[in-house]
């Protein structure tokens, strides 16, 4: 039971809401966190938390798999930024999207495919939804944003995708980001007042008229237009619960600190220095949202599937190099596809040392969450679709154990997202669809 | 003082529209079926906002993102919904707008009576006000429970916060981010002599015909119509559409039309290596589109012209940026720097028509280089509608592009090795021939005559028919007869938001296609015959079966519409 309830807060301030702001002077409510600051006092952990971070185009075969599987003890080349972090990560490798004889659409059947579980029949749409809102359904209902998606190459588009292919819009400005979390509806969790804003209940009564008169609506619409209806419904019912929360004083989170609006934002390109340092400014700024309990699902897209990062004065954009540049016979691969996924991966490490570096009493952020590294291809120069790189980073509070490498001989990818949403508490056997359906949880990354 | 003007010239127009739509009844409404619901796109947002309100009516914040399907923004809004950021967006604009419609400066004109007390709610005048406005918005009259629910959310936040005003903002706001507003709904009932089918109810009609001739909502002598019944007759829906037609509003439904056809929302984000194409900006990407724009309005509006001759025009319109891109020295009163100028190609240029324009062979680029393939796709699917299927996996690419091959300078060299490997040549085959004839342009639009040092060859083959430079595909492309039958597809699509079906595609192209030609392939000709036609208005009835489970049925039913 959270603060807020077990006080009856709400109900008391709805109370005192009839007129001009009041000033609820609030005791800092230390004695509710342990004195580490890593759990609440009745010994309730601080949740779970869920991001996934995506990048295109995969990875070489023969140069990101270590060689030994069990105990994570060596990476291959492409994942050699990794290595302060081995302990932190596990790397699956071998596993493969079944196509049961359905189009491989390059980039983007593997995408959907490792997302939702399911390859679309040829010229269909799979109309499933992706993991992560499977995800932010289960554990994303309290928090002031079911979930963040950001792009780092401005692309609006992302991979997070509810029931009915209705795609959440990545952010792809950081400036923008910061306000929307840290802006003026932002209610810190450790301030010592907590001053109500009547106009807020206002705009609750605004919300709930928007609600009722969808109930006509809803009576009178078609099979499909009634998800998007819903889908509609739910996101209003969300703004209604950030309005909720703003009304509540906030339970206090020690690592919770309000960063500064972030500046030196690069207009969004998929030029890789201008990638990384929004990539930079992004994974801090959602580092601080995590910590500061807005949101307990995010998905971050380095690229689009069909990766367009580009080297400055370049003519040639990362895709177009994984199929036209040829295999140094000397190197045994291609150096400037190489040199694009170096940058994937020092990106990654950053991802993993922004996470790490917060602190939560003697652990840190990174100890709570649970990211699921994806791309959507495995040899991009012929994109295939058979050895696609995937990665699990954090612990996510003890439910996963990291440090391995799962080695697989062309296992469904599913059994990835399978574990993904059964660490996160989905309460799922089974997943996805024809060869691709499987119940194997991949028991050796559970704890 | 002028802006002081123009606020009044801008702020009595929308009084006008409110304050004479007073007069309508607030009738209770009882529609019989929901058979469609599109999102607004960003742009029809802006425009009812523009023209509800006014123009001094800022709109902050930003949209959730249109999304293209079957290559019309319009098919993707059947299937959108609004999301949560997509919400919290729409909130805060509608929020802002509702705040500046009632503040001290625009109540006076916006709001058709004063309260009793300001400080108190005051019913009778926010029914008035609320009234007026949400026919407008919802585009047509509220239903009695609708109005008594904005009314009570205005008296509770009035009451709450002692501001008739803000009361009056709120239920704004609620209006302003229902789904009534954002999702176009349109109803239907049984039509009297074709049980496959249902009829569009009066309102409903009047909405697509809006949003197709002016890409907005309907004005008050439409919902008049509506209210009336006269767009269930033949002669009463053509009023209508001979009257907006001849409207100078028509301007902005074609440019909708073309800028959704042409892909122009591909522009956001659209982005040229500034290393190499130092001169190439988003005010050069604005202007591009722009430039075809003005082309289009220009030849299909005002000149009555025909349609293939958009591909072959010497008649352009440029600023001295775009001039600056195209080598083309452009000169504007000194007084208005980034002016229009009207602009005819010397016979003997390389250009001639859109498809040698920026917005085309720019749009259709790499960040860092052109490319005949993406260009020769688009033309077969944007301009001609031609399905060019998806390449397959497990391909080799290797030697194909890299431009550092002595052997191979021009991308005509490159792609000849490409296609040489039998995998790739059923397709590029039919894209980059044509893709090729486009290279004098560079991948910001710009002319050169040499890629690497070698000369380019334009010359090719489209259908059969031979070509030798740009302004040869552009009369290939004119000649072509998928042309003409592309952008009547292209326009119903557009009209209904949804694919036609097979039957649909035939007696479309049989009836409008035969008008078109007969017109002239006069657009406003063909914007009639469909505006007027039943087919547009016709919805088919969906077909539920008790024995396939509702969620197949459901994907089914995305799949069609």
């Amino acid at each position: 039971m959270n603060l807020a309830a077990r006080l009856g807060r709400r109900r008391v301030l709805r109370g005192m809401l009839g007129g001009a702001a009041v000033t609820v002077g609030m005791p800092f409510l230390d004695c509710f966190l342990d004195t580490n600051g890593t759990a609440l006092a009745d010994g309730t952990q601080l949740p779970t938390i869920f991001a996934t971070w995506f990048f295109g185009c995969g990875l070489n075969p023969g140069r990101w798999e270590p060689k030994t599987a069990g105990k994570l003890v060596d990476l291959g080349p492409e994942l050699e930024p990794l290595r302060p972090y081995m302990s932190k990560v596990n790397v699956l490798s071998g596993f493969k999207v079944h196509l049961d004889g359905k189009p491989a659409l390059p980039h983007i059947t593997g995408r959907i495919a490792v997302s939702t579980g399911v390859v679309p029949a040829a010229g269909q749409k799979t109309a499933l939804p992706s993991v992560d809102t499977i995800i932010a359904d289960q554990i994303g209902n309290k928090t002031r944003f079911r979930s963040i998606e950001v792009s780092c190459i401005g692309s609006r588009n992302s991979e997070s995708v509810r029931a009915g292919n209705i795609m959440n819009p990545s952010e792809v400005s950081p400036a923008a980001l910061y306000t929307r979390i840290f802006g003026p509806d932002f209610r810190d969790p450790n301030a010592a007042d907590f001053v109500p804003d009547p106009k807020v209940m206002a705009r609750q009564s605004v919300l709930s008229g928007v609600k009722d008169q969808l109930t006509d609506l809803q009576q009178m619409i078609g099979a499909a237009d009634k998800v998007r209806l819903e889908e509609y419904l739910t996101s209003v019912r969300q703004l209604e619960q950030q309005l909720d929360l703003e009304l509540q004083k906030p339970e206090p989170l020690k690592a919770c600190s309000i960063p500064q609006k972030p500046t030196g934002e690069l207009t969004p390109s998929a030029e890789v220095d201008t990638m990384h340092t929004n990539h930079k400014l992004f994974v801090q700024l959602i580092a601080n949202a995590l910590a500061c309990g807005q949101t307990r699902v995010a998905n971050i897209a380095l690229t689009e599937g069909l990766s367009t990062l580009r080297r400055s004065g370049n003519a040639v954009i990362h895709h177009t190099h994984t199929h036209e540049e040829p295999v140094d016979p000397k190197l045994g691969y291609q150096p400037n596809v190489a040199w694009f996924v170096g940058n994937v991966m020092t990106a990654m490490a950053e991802m993993i040392a922004t996470f790490d570096g917060l602190k939560e009493g003697d652990r840190s952020l990174l100890d709570r969450m649970l990211v699921w590294v994806s791309t959507e291809t495995g040899y991009a120069k012929v994109h295939s679709t058979d050895n696609i790189p995937a990665l699990t980073v954090g612990g996510a509070n003890g439910r996963v154990r990291t440090g391995q490498h799962i080695q697989t001989a062309g296992d469904p990818i599913t059994r990835v997202g399978l574990t993904v949403q059964q660490a996160m508490g989905v309460p799922v056997n089974s997943w996805g669809g024809d060869s691709m359906s499987t119940s194997r949880t991949i028991t050796e990354i559970l704890a | 003082m002028a802006k002081t003007l123009a606020l009044v010239t801008v702020v009595s127009l929308a009084a006008c529209i409110l304050g004479s739509s007073q007069a309508a009844e607030t009738t209770g409404l009882a529609p019989q079926r929901l058979v469609g619901m599109r999102r607004i796109t960003q742009d029809q947002y802006r425009q009812i906002i523009a023209d509800v309100f006014g123009k001094t009516i800022k709109l902050g914040g930003r949209f959730e993102p249109d999304q293209r399907d079957a290559g019309l923004l319009a098919v993707g809004a059947s299937q959108v919904s609004v999301t949560a950021s997509g919400f919290e967006q729409y909130d805060d604009m509608a929020r802002s707008i509702a705040a500046q419609v009632v503040d001290e400066q625009h109540r006076p004109v916006m709001i058709p009576c004063a309260p009793a007390s300001a400080q108190r709610p005051d019913d009778a005048c926010a029914g008035k006000f609320l009234s007026s406005v949400g026919r407008v918005l919802y585009r047509r009259p509220l239903t009695q429970r609708e109005l008594a629910d904005e009314v009570k959310i205005a008296s509770d936040v009035s009451s709450r916060l002692h501001d008739f005003y803000a009361g009056l903002g709120s239920a704004l706001t609620g209006m302003l981010e229902s789904a009534q507003f954002l999702f176009r709904q349109e109803t239907a009932r049984p039509a009297a002599a074709d049980a496959a089918h249902l009829q569009l109810d009066g309102y409903s009609k009047a909405s697509r015909l809006s949003f197709l001739l002016w890409n907005s909502a309907p004005d008050l002598p439409l919902l008049e119509a509506a209210e009336h019944g006269e767009l269930d007759s033949s002669d009463g829906l053509a009023r209508q559409a001979d009257r907006m037609l001849a409207s100078p509003r028509l301007e902005a439904g074609v440019r909708a039309f073309f800028s959704d056809m042409l892909g122009f929302s591909t522009f956001e984000g659209l982005a040229k290596d500034p290393v190499l194409y130092p001169k190439f900006s988003a005010r050069i990407a604005a202007d591009a589109q722009e430039q075809t724009l003005r082309t289009i309005v220009d030849l299909l509006l005002h000149q009555h012209g025909d349609y293939r001759d958009l591909f072959t025009t010497r008649t352009t319109f440029l600023t001295p940026l775009l001039g600056a891109l195209y080598k083309i020295p452009v000169t504007t009163p000194d007084d208005l720097p980034d002016a229009w100028v009207r602009y005819e190609y010397p016979e003997n240029a390389e250009q001639a028509g859109i498809i040698s324009e920026a917005s085309f062979v720019a749009l259709h680029s790499q960040p860092g280089r052109s490319s005949p393939t993406v260009r020769g796709k688009a033309l077969r699917e944007v301009l001609l509608c031609q399905k060019v299927p998806d390449p397959p996996g497990n391909v080799n690419f290797a030697l194909v592009q890299d431009t550092n091959n002595p052997d191979f300078k021009t991308a005509r060299q490159r792609l000849t090795a490409h296609r040489s490997a039998p995998t790739c040549a059923g397709c590029h085959k039919i894209m980059d021939p044509i893709g090729l004839a486009l290279e004098n342009f560079d991948t910001t639009g710009a002319f050169r005559a040499m890629e690497n040092g070698a000369p380019i060859d334009p010359s090719g083959e489209i259908d059969g028919i031979k070509f030798s430079d740009a302004k040869g595909l552009g009369k290939a492309i004119h000649d072509n007869p998928a042309t003409t039958g592309c952008v009547v597809n292209r326009l119903f699509t557009y009209a209904t938001g949804r694919t036609a079906t097979k039957e649909e595609i035939g007696s479309m192209q049989r009836d409008f296609g035969q008008a078109f030609a007969k017109s002239g392939y006069d657009m406003k000709a063909l914007l009639r015959s469909i505006a007027t036609s039943n087919e547009f208005y016709r919805v088919a009835k969906p077909e539920i079966r008790a024995d396939i489970p509702a969620a197949s049925q459901l994907a089914q039913e995305g799949e069609r519409r």
